[in-house]
């Protein structure tokens, strides 16, 4: 990609720290006013603490190692990344999953979970086990290499549910947020999942877009942005996509360093907080999802992943200790951030929570 | 802090207006929540109008707020620059088209 962009941590910047971000999302206002704490929002709505639901997805990252640079990436992933989950971990996921049957889906991400050497094992296994794969796949690793160029027919073989982040069916935004080329290749990358019978009505292999705000702004409803959406792609490139998730960005890791940059911080942060809506805080991914980190560790949700916040202790933090019944009885670990997902209509790797 | 009549964190403080007269206040809210639902129009193009109009009136909170909500609903920089220009040509149009009444002043006034 064209994106000058390094990674926070390659560039040794402070916000690479998760205790320096945390540190900022805790900190009061320029005016000196201190944002309400999110676990008393969620206290007076009845729903603190915040408990599972029930697991049903392990998300899994597979490491940080990225072809993009996309500036609001919250993992501060990047081709200067080189953490990649390992097969041993891999395995530990497996098995965890044999043990637990509630769990029918898992979604696999990254940074570019395809960069990961044990990516196409790691699904043909997934496979076996009967689980609904989603793959997080950012469109432009399927050009970014010859030897991704089969990815399609790959996802094709093993039924995977392709997610992909687009941002704007237009250019200009797309290539502001994800780096210079980016939106030509993802749209000839869609072509591509097209040709193959993703995302066509009526075809079970299932192609959805992720659209992310391009800004300090919030997502629009997402219902009207995908009729934008479809008009759009279909009319310019005809592309046919199945359903569009509008997610709110999160204030963290780069996207939290672009909002202090920019000036935005403070106002984002009140956006958030005002827009928070305790139907959206009750949908919340973090009740039936447990991420867990390239390096086998377990988290409530992705944004903790990178925040550090490991699952409250008295949990098993690691894949190889998985225990779907003890994690399903934890406490959700809350932090600042947390208004991201609760704004609005809400915000999750699947879109809106209010439905 | 440079004293301006127009503070941006003013912005947020609209719905205090209701302090002063809250009956009226109220119906105008209610009357705005309306307005800008889903209707015949979608919430895009409301914003969009919404922008055209908050430049006609020449009212900077206005202009901040339906900037954010076009880039929130999907508007792309084309949209919002051409309603911008619609509120343009109406407030130009507007003018010129009163160079008519100043011409028939002048055939009347002149021999």
């Amino acid at each position: 990609m064209g994106s000058s962009v390094k990674s926070l941590k390659g560039r040794q910047h402070e916000l690479s720290d998760a205790f320096f971000q945390l540190n900022v999302l805790q900190a009061p206002t320029q005016h000196g006013d201190q944002f309400p704490a999110f676990a008393g929002r969620l206290q007076e709505h009845g729903l603190y603490p915040l408990k599972p639901t029930g697991t049903t997805i392990l998300q899994v990252n597979m490491g940080k190692m990225c072809n993009q640079t996309c500036k609001h990436c919250h993992v501060d992933a990047g081709p200067d990344r080189k953490e990649i989950m390992t097969r041993e971990i891999m395995h530990q996921c497996l098995e965890a999953l044999q043990q637990s049957p509630n769990i029918t889906t898992v979604d696999l991400t990254g940074g570019a979970p395809e960069m990961n050497p044990d990516f196409r094992w790691f699904v043909e296994e997934l496979s076996k086990l009967g689980r609904q794969v989603i793959v997080r796949c950012n469109l432009t690793i399927i050009l970014a290499n010859k030897k991704y160029h089969d990815l399609p027919a790959f996802f094709k073989q093993h039924g995977v549910h392709v997610v992909s982040s687009l941002p704007y069916f237009q250019a200009s935004r797309t290539d502001a947020q994800r780096g210079d080329g980016v939106f030509e290749k993802s749209i000839k990358a869609l072509q591509m999942l097209n040709e193959v019978g993703y995302g066509l009505e009526g075809s079970d292999l299932v192609l959805d877009l992720v659209y992310n705000p391009s800004g300090a702004f919030l997502p629009s409803a997402q219902a009207s942005l995908e009729a934008e959406f479809k008009r759009r792609l279909r009319s310019g490139y005809s592309i046919e996509f199945h359903n569009l998730f509008c997610i709110t960005n999160l204030p963290v890791s780069r996207f939290l360093d672009y909002l202090v940059q920019s000036g935005n911080y403070d106002t984002y942060m009140e956006k958030l907080v005002n827009a928070f809506n305790p139907v959206a805080a009750a949908g919340v991914m973090c009740r039936n999802t447990i991420s867990v980190g390239w390096d086998g560790y377990l988290y409530d949700c992705d944004f903790n992943q990178m925040l550090e916040l490991q699952v409250e202790q008295s949990s098993p933090r690691h894949i190889r200790d998985f225990n779907a019944a003890v994690l399903d009885r934890r406490s959700i670990v809350l932090n600042q951030h947390c208004y991201g997902c609760t704004a609005g209509a809400g915000s999750s790797c699947g879109g809106e929570t209010v439905k | 802090m440079e004293k301006t009549y127009y503070n941006p964190a003013d912005l947020s403080k609209f719905g205090n207006i209701s302090e002063l007269q809250p009956e009226m206040g109220r119906k105008f809210f209610d009357y705005y929540g309306e307005v800008f639902k889903e209707g015949a129009l979608t919430a895009r193009e409301k914003a969009l109008i919404a922008l055209a109009v908050s430049h006609a009136v020449q009212c900077p909170y206005c202009i901040d707020a339906y900037s954010t909500d076009c880039l929130e609903k999907g508007a792309d920089e084309n949209q919002m620059m051409e309603a911008v220009h619609v509120a343009a040509a109406i407030k130009g149009g507007a003018a010129l088209v009163h160079g008519v009444q100043m011409m028939n002043k002048i055939k009347e006034l002149t021999m």
